[in-house]
């Protein structure tokens, strides 16, 4: 999902800044609210930002003999919602920028819009359904890792596809999505899967924790006693 | 379930070992397990368009490259590691 260095026109570098910037504000400001309120919850915010970092670094091989990594961000949303993933996100991608030209500073915006903000953001929105509906949230943990990387690449697909509409703007959002896609599913199941294994070392450690924060619901907190 | 994480793993190295058997014996030169962030942008490339900025800094080798991704998985693999040990330790939530 990197768009690296200088690859999107100055208009939608901009663009892409704006609107991370001002979700990664609120994220700052979610976070100071959250370890305020609940000061254990400092832990897991670093356990989710770790999770990121290690899960991002690993560029897997998939069946289509392309290589691609997988984002980690699914279980920052499950636990902290979207903004704050933004704000774990843009520390692994300032640190893949800077460090390892992977991805960019000009395309920072962009990507920490795809990757930290609309990726987990959908992601997030399915989990808060799902647990509403009593569905156990081993389940809900897969299917946030997985919508959350899924949606990552198609959010890159339509950034490089609004900057670079050739033939039209439709037609190219479908090209660079069938170039991410193929690939990209087996690992987002490899990833669902590995964010499954974390979250079941975190429920049985702190899952009242996890009840606070609401990423699991009362009746799951209570069954689990 | 007992053995669920380690089913679970399991299932995650068969994905990744999966394409390594499939494609085994090709390579990066017959065009095989290259990034495809690096195909979204050959994509980009084939529309005429040149970048505008370069990279300040780049790692002079794969060596180097694959060095500092190796440091950022460390660095994340310490941090949970210590707070799941601390959480081990101290044994059940109040």
């Amino acid at each position: 999902m990197h768009i690296m260095e200088g690859f999107l026109p100055p208009f939608w570098c901009a663009v892409w800044y704006v609107i991370a910037i001002i979700v990664v504000a609120y994220g700052l400001y979610e976070i100071k609210k959250v370890v305020d309120e609940t000061p254990e919850s400092k832990a897991l915010l670093a356990v989710s930002g770790a999770f990121m970092f290690v899960i991002s670094s690993l560029k897997l091989p998939s069946v289509t003999g392309s290589c691609s990594h997988p984002t980690g961000n699914g279980l920052g949303a499950a636990l902290f919602g979207p903004a704050v993933t933004g704000v774990l996100a843009t520390i692994v991608l300032i640190f893949q920028a800077i460090l390892l030209a992977h991805g960019g500073l000009t395309t920072l915006g962009a990507n920490c819009v795809s990757m930290g903000i609309v990726g987990p953001f959908v992601g997030w929105i399915v989990y808060k359904l799902l647990t509403k509906a009593g569905v156990p949230s081993k389940i809900n943990i897969f299917l946030i890792a997985f919508i959350a990387d899924i949606v990552t690449y198609i959010v890159t697909a339509i950034q490089l596809g609004l900057a670079f509409p050739e033939p039209t703007t439709m037609a190219a959002i479908t090209k660079f999505f069938l170039i991410f896609a193929p690939t990209q599913l087996p690992l987002a199941i490899a990833e669902g899967l590995l964010t499954v294994i974390i979250w079941n070392g975190l429920m049985s450690y702190k899952p009242k924790l996890l009840n606070k924060l609401g990423a699991i619901s009362d009746s799951e907190l209570s069954k689990g006693e | 379930m007992k053995y669920e994480n380690i089913i679970l793993a399991i299932i995650v190295i068969a994905i990744l070992v999966i394409p390594l058997a499939m494609y085994s014996g090709l390579g990066e030169d017959e065009g095989y397990f290259g990034g495809s962030d690096d195909q979204g942008s050959d994509g980009v490339s084939e529309t005429g368009y040149e970048p505008w900025f370069n990279s300040f800094w780049e790692p002079p080798s794969g060596e180097i490259e694959s060095l500092l991704f190796a440091v950022q998985a460390a660095i994340g693999a310490i941090i949970i590691g210590y707070f799941f040990g601390y959480w081990r330790g101290q044994g059940k939530e109040e």
